[in-house]
């Protein structure tokens, strides 16, 4: 059975994967061989949430298949301030275009609007849930870097809100992977997403840190994300347990000369300027990757001959 | 609404007491105080006219006390009564007609519950306007909003949509 929608990262098998990257490596190598393919496509571009990055790379992925987007624009302008519900407004935009991309604050949000609608929907971002492009451009990243089976992998940061983390901690579960947890305790990962990922793999793979320093030296890729002031009561205590988890040179000496660090950026000062020329950086590159990813998730879901196969539902 | 004038025999005396009613369901070994839960979840609360009895805290062999609703008039099918597993695991359903139990069940957990609990998530899409309705799978500990995917194990029936 194919999927007509991309909503969670839990929906692709580990040949699900593999096909999305291995057509997005195709599709970098050389992108003038897709550059027609969707010649009067049009994408709807629903963001309920700010977002100009992912809003700019699937754009650009769409106008690079040949096609063009139209953009709800921004909320406060949009029908939506006047109580317009999600479903109604799916089911309009819908009309108008050949596939959605939403990005929502409410969890959920995707998965109830692919409820609505016929054409292609790609979630890209449902509140705390999941944000499953933004995993196959983290996964592309990993595979070119480090590859993806026997892969020792840290995850650092606001691991409690980060959907970019939940989503890409399930995809890697298709894979031999140890993932190791680092965050501060208030930012753990939800029980939730505990539970589904020792649901996933048996568990032995899954571990949770409170710091660095341990896991450091095993470490192939370690990708941080950033811990927001709004998720602590005062600045002091942001200052105190955000400065713990900010990597610079000095932190790196005790990592592996090949360790890979990743962020989906933007970043603040979680990762000092002083690592962006060494190898070890990859996140420009991981920023990059998004278009080329989008583009092989974009042609798979509009082409009536390839569709994004898949089996286990969930 | 309570009958429990009825129910002073005790609970080995159990085809006389559930006999009581014409025709209609009694649901049976209810965990004691859950009684109004079950009538929430089945949405019975009397504003259509049924003859409806409740009978909570009976002294009870497999339970130390436990509940007994009776409604009248109403054949309730399994699948209806199968979400109660939720909240009432014990309870056993007798289907009534003209005073003789012609049908007794267990009821048996249920894949997914839909519209009958409400997400305790305020992040959820479905705590909203939205015209959808609410979706549960369930765990064998537990329910999972199939849309946020949160996971309640503990104080299921304050879910219950009213
Ligand atoms: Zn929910």
């Amino acid at each position: 059975m194919r999927h007509d929608h991309l909503i969670t990262s839990k929906q692709l098998s580990r040949g699900d994967i593999e096909t999305v990257l291995d057509y997005a490596a195709e599709i970098d190598a050389d992108p003038s061989t897709v550059a027609d393919r969707h010649a009067g496509t049009l994408l709807g571009l629903l963001f309920f949430e700010p977002s100009t990055r992912t809003k700019m790379s699937f754009e650009t992925a769409m106008k690079r298949l040949g096609g063009d987007v139209v953009d709800m624009g921004s909320v406060e302008s949009s029908s939506v301030t006047k109580g317009e519900t999600l479903a109604d407004t799916v089911r309009v935009i819908e009309g108008y275009t050949d596939a959605l991309v939403l990005r929502h604050p409410k969890q959920g949000a995707a998965t109830m609007a692919s409820e609505f609608v016929d054409v292609p929907l790609v979630n890209a971002g449902d509140g705390a849930g999941h944000h499953p492009t933004q995993t196959m451009l983290d996964l592309y990243t990993i595979r070119e870097n480090a590859g993806l089976d026997d892969l020792t992998i840290g995850i650092m940061g606001d691991l409690k809100y980060g959907r970019t983390v939940h989503s890409l901690a399930y995809a890697l579960t298709n894979f031999d992977t140890r993932q190791h947890f680092i965050s501060p305790e208030s930012l753990q990962l939800p029980r939730e997403v505990v539970y589904d990922l020792h649901q996933r793999q048996d568990g032995t793979g899954i571990k949770e840190h409170d710091s660095l320093e341990d896991v450091l030296p095993s470490l192939d890729v370690l990708y941080v994300t950033r811990i927001q002031r709004e998720r602590f009561p005062d600045e002091n205590e942001y200052q105190k347990v955000a400065g713990e988890y900010q990597i610079d040179a000095a932190t790196l000496e005790a990592a592996s000369d090949d360790l890979t660090v990743m962020h989906p950026l933007p970043r603040v000062d979680e990762i000092a300027p002083e690592i962006d020329e060494t190898d070890h950086a990859a996140y420009f590159e991981q920023a990059h990757n998004g278009v080329p990813v989008r583009m092989a998730l974009l042609d798979l879901l509009l082409s009536d001959d390839r569709g994004l196969g898949g089996g286990s539902d969930e | 609404m309570s009958d429990d004038h009825d129910h002073h025999d005790g609970d080995d005396d159990h085809e006389l007491r559930v006999s009581k009613i014409r025709d209609g369901t009694v649901i049976d070994h209810v965990h004691g105080g859950q009684a109004l839960n079950v009538l929430a979840i089945l949405g019975i609360d009397g504003s259509n006219g049924e003859e409806v009895s409740v009978g909570m805290n009976v002294p009870s062999d497999r339970l130390a006390r436990k509940d007994i609703v009776k409604v009248e008039g109403r054949e309730l099918s399994q699948d209806e009564v199968d979400v109660l597993s939720l909240i009432a695991p014990d309870a056993t359903i007798n289907i009534v007609r003209d005073y003789d139990v012609v049908e007794k069940h267990r009821v048996e957990r249920p894949d997914v519950v839909e519209g009958v609990l409400s997400c305790p998530n305020a992040g959820c899409i479905t705590t909203g306007d939205e015209p959808v309705t609410s979706r549960f799978s369930v765990l064998e500990d537990g329910v999972r909003c199939s849309y946020c995917e949160t996971i309640v194990r503990d104080e299921i029936a304050d879910l219950i949509d009213t």
